[in-house]
């Protein structure tokens, strides 16, 4: 037994200064990004301005590092103090709803994907900054505008500043073993696959316990896959479908494949697993990859992992959604002038770049020009993460981001629905009707 | 001898101000001393249970203000089979895991009240459990649970060869279930046996000299003596273990969120889940809103039930 290195552990490891080496990024290196040279919003700075924040706790350490440097030297530009609070990810949601509801608190926060949509009301809009920093670095890309702009409009209610994706993570040496060289495309032949692994004493694992990223990103994957959703474009609750019993059928057939006891994995089970080599094949963020490279105990692992987008199924493109980072400003600042001269402020190429680079690829960019930047030109399997944004899938798909769309994953809805056929504790049948039920139940106010 | 008196003056009583005369009215004196109190209450006790029960009745989310639904979320939660399970799950958990504890808790009082060798270092052992904060006890039963890396898979399959397998403790519903049983015994243990054994070493010794003259038997001593007389503290312990089992968060939480599927969600962790994570907070108060009637029927059965004196006396009920 051994004690196996968490998701958060990963970059962790002296990866502050460590960065640039992990990633093969000089820090030096030219920047190869392109800026427009396009006209700034007029947003002139509020006398005596000073600015609060809070954002989701740093995953690598470097991303706190230079995000602290960049607001240090936009309050030595501007003479806006900023301070910046780092809170945990599961206490965001709810410090958010705090300060909408109180209309008290940080001038701007960094939330997730949804929150912008959940307090629409509460914040002002952001459509100049967007315009602008759009317009300048090659246009924001399909998940920044699906998570920034108002539903149906193209108004901007927030700024997403990156996404993490969850791809493919699988053992090159062992796939090859039983016959393949990547993970197939199509359903039957990843059930192959799972089967052959299985046989060989290293099966795939993906989490069916109530874990908020990977347990998610697995049940949303399954479904999209099938052409399945939540929601249709109209927000009609769409989840009680064939193809969603198409889905929830192959899982049941699948889940036989997996290491035990994936209906009680969370968030780091699969990292843990994968590192004590008792899983071949598994779906994760970057920073499984890091952690292992990074400990020389186990870059023998690393050096025979490989990403692959997650596996198309019967969609036309990877469905693949990324956690997005995505800025907000409230009504309730004194000063939202220099709150959005702010946001524009670390959106640009000075301050952006390095924090990209400084984020080894757990960030991806929202803006076009940053697919540039010298990160995704160092580890080939880091590359994979670059084009994160330009997914058209996300939480709530295929119908309008509301504050309902946020709960049925943090109730784990559609996890539950799956491990329940997965266990044998309910017919696929019985699982839509139930999943349908709870949806409509958190959407009965969203139309 | 004459003696004369002189008549004193009479003087004028002046009469206290009225501030003296308020304080000293009794009412308002009972009145002045209780305000703190009141106040402390009506602010920290009543205002935050008012404030839940008014919630239950309206459809309240996190981020917008609800209105008034009447028994809608009632309603819905007797339509929802995920309500229904938590209940059965929480009457079960709290059945099963006070009894282990009271089996368990009673039997190690009964032993730490004999004179042994470092009775004290015992004792302080067996606090352990009770110090250690729930939610460390519960990240370590979720390493012990853990479906890879579990130390009790370890010694059966690597070390004892007894089993070919790892044991999926959590991976499934009704295994899910016990396994949360059991890290619940485990913690509440100390609390019902160091309370049971202050109860214990409350009963006179002279009692038992008396029993054991006219020729009791051990079991008759524990049958008559022990038993009866730690009925009132048995009531006690038990009320509130009741309670504490029943509204349990931590353990469940931090072990498996109430999965695999739905299978271990007990009314608490169903009504944060829906509450708070899920931002219905209406419902969310209306699931532990749905508590009370639990509560207090255990509650009353268990203090009532076991407090009657005319059983601690060994008398027939009535």
């Amino acid at each position: 037994m051994r004690n196996d290195i968490t998701r958060r552990d990963a970059l962790a490891l002296g990866l502050s200064a460590a960065t640039v080496a992990a990633t093969g990024v000089a820090a030096h290196a030219q920047s190869a990004i392109k800026a427009a040279d396009v006209p700034a919003p007029k947003l002139p700075i509020e006398k005596g301005a000073s600015l609060r924040m809070l954002r989701p706790v740093r995953f690598v350490q470097a991303d706190e590092d230079v995000f602290r440097a960049n607001a240090a030297k936009f309050t030595k530009e501007t003479g806006v103090e900023v301070k910046v609070d780092f809170v945990g990810w599961e206490d965001i949601s709810q410090q958010t709803a705090v300060t909408a509801n109180s209309g008290a608190g940080p001038d701007i926060i960094i939330g997730f994907s949804d929150a912008p949509h959940i307090y629409v009301d509460k914040l002002i809009e952001l459509t100049d900054v967007a315009d602008y920093v759009g317009k300048r670095y090659g246009g924001w890309l399909p998940l920044a505008q699906r998570y920034g702009k108002k539903n149906k409009s193209d108004t901007w209610i927030g700024l997403p500043f990156g996404a993490t994706a969850g791809p493919l993570i699988y053992r090159k040496s062992i796939l090859q073993s039983v016959g393949f060289d990547k993970v197939p495309e199509d359903h039957a032949g990843i059930l192959d696959l799972c089967q052959k692994l299985q046989k060989a004493g290293k099966p795939a694992g993906f989490a069916l316990g109530n874990a908020k990223g990977d347990g998610n990103g697995f049940a949303s994957w399954a479904l999209w896959s099938h052409n399945a959703a939540l929601l249709d474009s109209d927000g009609n609750v769409t989840i009680n479908s064939k193809e969603t019993i198409a889905a929830l059928n192959w899982v049941k057939q699948l889940y036989p494949t997996f290491i035990a006891g994936t209906t009680s994995w969370n968030d780091v089970s699969n990292n843990r697993a994968y590192s004590a080599q008792e899983i071949a094949l598994t779906a994760n963020g970057v920073s499984l990859y890091f952690s292992l490279k990074n400990d020389p105990a186990t870059k023998a692992i690393a050096d025979d992992s490989e990403h692959q987008l997650l596996p198309k199924g019967v969609a036309k493109v990877s469905p693949m959604a990324g956690l997005t980072l995505n800025a907000m400003v409230f009504k309730h600042s004194q000063y939202p002038n220099a709150a959005k001269a702010f946001l524009q402020y670390m959106l640009e190429k000075d301050q952006y770049e390095p924090w990209l680079n400084a984020n080894s690829g757990y960030w991806a960019q929202p803006l076009a020009a940053y697919a540039e930047a010298a990160v995704w030109k160092g580890d080939p399997k880091v590359a994979i993460f670059k084009d994160t944004m330009n997914s058209t899938y996300y939480d709530g798909y295929a119908g309008p981001i509301s504050t309902a769309t946020g709960a049925v994953s943090a109730d784990y809805v559609l996890i539950q629905m799956f491990a329940s056929v997965a266990t044998g504790a309910a017919t696929p049948e019985a699982a839509a009707a139930e999943a349908e039920q709870r949806c409509k139940r958190y959407f009965r106010r969203q139309r | 001898m004459s003696v004369t008196t002189l008549s004193s003056p009479v003087l004028p009583q002046r009469q206290p101000n009225w501030l003296v005369r308020l304080f000293d009215y009794k009412p308002f004196l009972i009145a002045m001393c209780l305000a703190p109190a009141i106040g402390l209450l009506a602010v920290f006790l009543t205002y935050p249970l008012g404030l839940g029960i008014w919630l239950a009745f309206t459809d309240t989310t996190i981020g917008q203000k609800g209105i008034f639904v009447g028994l809608d979320n009632f309603q819905y939660l007797l339509s929802d089979p995920l309500w229904w399970g938590a209940v059965s799950y929480s009457v079960i958990y709290t059945g099963i895991a006070t009894f282990g504890k009271f089996a368990l808790g009673f039997w190690l009082a009964l032993l730490l009240n004999n004179h042994f060798p470092f009775k004290s270092l015992l004792r302080a052992i067996i606090l352990l459990p009770w110090i250690v904060p729930t939610v460390l006890s519960a990240l370590a039963f979720w390493w012990i649970y853990d479906p890879q890396f579990s130390i009790i898979s370890y010694l059966l399959v690597d070390v004892l060869h007894w089993k070919s397998s790892n044991i999926d403790f959590l991976g499934s519903p009704w295994p899910a279930r016990f396994s949360l049983i059991a890290a619940n015994i485990w913690r509440g243990i100390p609390f019902v046996a160091i309370s049971l054994l202050a109860g214990l070493q409350t009963i006179s010794p002279s009692l038992y000299e008396a029993a054991m003259l006219d020729g009791a038997s051990s079991w008759q001593r524990f049958r008559y003596i022990t038993f009866p007389m730690m009925m009132p503290i048995l009531a006690i312990v038990m009320t509130f273990s009741i309670i504490f089992t029943f509204t349990d968060f931590q353990l469940v939480y931090a072990i498996t969120r109430g999965g695999p599927g739905n299978s271990t969600h007990l009314l608490a962790t169903l009504a944060f889940q829906r509450g708070i994570a899920g931002g219905e907070l209406g419902e969310g108060a209306a699931i532990a809103v749905s508590m009370i009637p639990f509560l207090v029927f255990a509650t009353l059965f268990s203090y009532f039930g076991l407090a009657r004196r005319k059983w601690q006396q060994g008398e027939a009920n009535d």
